[in-house]
């Protein structure tokens, strides 16, 4: 489905990522594993076109997209969740959701069905995104991004200082989207949470790409977590 | 004249300063606050559009009306055409580096004026007003025998004038509509907030920016030809409305419309009051003296907000 080959990337003349391989399939949630600053964050950046690419091929379904503009990549499925939900803070719910339907130009349905999954966020569509509580605000990143009906979707740290009950929405979210066969990338540093929730594990070190393993071949004390991310 | 007509007679030489600024500013303010470009060849852009305008009430040189009404639908596309062209080739290759495009910007500043030395001349030259009917003011004085109504000699506007402060306020009314209620307005507002999610989102940034460079442009465009049968075209034209509109867009707050609107405003009104009972020196001295005291105690404006 998605699949990075000797990808390089950076910020200006600093090089974050080296060769760096990765393949996320259909209906599966794979996982992003590394200590701060391994990254993690600039490999999805990277695949969103949003940093130039220094050398690699980035291909999804066999298209090669590396050399597509970083606005072409959405269009062709790929929904970004980044880090920090970056909303558009003064805009309203409703404006930030009808940003996300606009990319691949899906109207009412798609709007309906994105709400249907989040209806707090039904109540408060004229609200500021800027006052919305940081779980409502995780809720709209999120809705913001499905509204593109994507068959990848990138989530970086979606649960990050999120109360339990936001984060379980936040779980059964990825969960259906996983059933519908919608490709997950999730970058995650709970580590409860990548071992129940993701399919297979990739380890990166130093902005190379190392190990990739099955989930059920890990457990919380798995040698493998102690060499990548130190617990 | 006394104290009391001579303020209305100043306030309303103000509104007419307030409005033609207010659309000035508004264009190099929508061009800061999208991308983050700040815009010294802005004043050319005013400039090019008094310009053009009086060449094409010249070349079509019949009714007046006609002529200006032309002006007003093609100085502003000129306008928008060459900031477009100005984005694509010089802004555009310079990643819209904030310091680089202020030197950028000011190359810019020096092709126009000189070109437009070149072609138009050092003259100053008239377009005529499609209609310019005097208008006498009345006055309410308490007289022997209550309030009165007169007309004191000397107080009056012109039809012309009025209808500046008309459609610049339609305008303004018609840009803030624009921009909460249309596609692009959203996507304008987007682009401004976080240019790289607009990205994540499809939003081609670009040709968002290259679109806001024009639409700036032709805003100030605009607004010359509104004031060209009132000041005269003039190649130099540019200094003024640029350094009122650098005030204007500082003392309201960068990237803030409503913060734009109201200190041109302030600016405007303050400037033509000033003006009329003082002197425009004097205007300019306080305008600048207020910069000063907002950037010393308000640094964001009145509207803007503390960035981190």
């Amino acid at each position: 489905m998605l699949k990075l080959a000797g990808v390089g990337a950076g910020y200006g003349p600093v090089q974050v990522l080296y060769d760096f391989d990765l393949e996320a399939r259909a209906g599966e949630v794979l996982c992003l594993l590394g200590r701060n600053g391994a990254g993690k964050t600039t490999t999805l950046k990277a695949i969103m076109g949003l940093l130039p690419l220094s050398g690699g091929t980035v291909t999804l379904n066999g298209a090669d997209i590396t050399a597509l503009p970083a606005h072409e990549v959405p269009k062709r499925g790929i929904g970004y969740v980044p880090q920090g939900r970056r909303l558009f803070s003064e805009l309203t719910v409703s404006e930030n959701i009808e940003i996300g339907l606009m990319a691949r130009g899906n109207g009412r349905a798609t709007r309906a069905r994105v709400l249907e999954m989040f209806p707090r966020l039904s109540e408060r569509l004229d609200q500021r995104a800027e006052t919305l509580s940081g779980g409502e605000q995780q809720m709209l990143a999120t809705a913001r991004a499905l509204c593109l009906e994507p068959s990848v979707l990138l989530l970086d740290e979606p649960t990050e200082g999120l109360q339990p009950s936001m984060i379980q929405l936040i779980r059964e979210t990825v969960e259906a989207m996983r059933a519908q066969g919608v490709a997950i990338v999730l970058v995650e540093q709970r580590i409860e949470a990548v071992l129940t929730l993701s399919d297979r594990v990739a380890f990166i070190e130093n902005g190379h790409s190392r190990e990739v393993v099955d989930t059920s071949d890990l457990t919380a004390a798995s040698p493998l977590l102690k060499k990548y991310v130190g617990v | 004249m006394e104290f009391g007509p001579h303020l209305l007679l100043a306030t309303l030489e103000g509104a007419v300063g307030a409005a033609v600024l207010a659309l000035t500013a508004l264009g190099l303010s929508l061009v800061f606050g999208v991308m983050r470009v700040v815009n010294v060849a802005h004043g050319e852009f005013y400039m090019l559009g008094a310009v053009v305008a009086w060449f094409v009430a010249s070349t079509l040189g019949s009714a007046p009306a006609t002529g200006f009404v032309a002006a007003l639908l093609i100085a502003p596309v000129c306008a928008a055409v060459v900031a477009m062209a100005a984005d694509r080739l010089v802004l555009k290759r310079l990643h819209y580096d904030p310091e680089a495009t202020i030197v950028a910007t000011i190359g810019i500043l020096y092709i126009m004026q000189q070109t437009a030395l070149m072609g138009f001349g050092p003259e100053a030259r008239p377009v005529a007003p499609p209609f310019n009917t005097r208008i006498a003011l009345p006055w309410v004085e308490w007289g022997e025998n209550g309030l009165a109504l007169f007309y004191p000699w000397g107080l009056s506007t012109t039809s012309y004038k009025l209808f500046v402060i008309a459609a610049a306020a339609a305008i303004l009314i018609g840009f803030a509509l624009f921009l909460s209620r249309s596609r692009f307005g959203l996507i304008m507002r987007a682009t401004q907030l976080d240019r790289e999610t607009a990205l994540a989102f499809g939003i081609p940034v670009e040709r968002v920016y290259s679109l806001v460079f024009g639409l700036g442009a032709a805003l100030a465009a605009f607004a010359a030809v509104l004031i060209v049968p009132i000041q005269q075209a003039h190649y130099l034209m540019g200094a003024d409305p640029l350094l009122l509109s650098f005030i204007v867009v500082i003392i309201g707050g960068l990237g803030s419309l409503r913060g734009t609107v109201v200190a041109a405003l302030l600016i405007g009104m303050s400037d033509g009051i000033i003006s009329v009972f003082f002197s425009p020196t004097l205007a300019k001295i306080l305008a600048t003296l207020l910069v000063a005291l907002v950037l010393v105690f308000r640094p964001q404006g009145l509207y803007g907000k503390k960035r981190a």
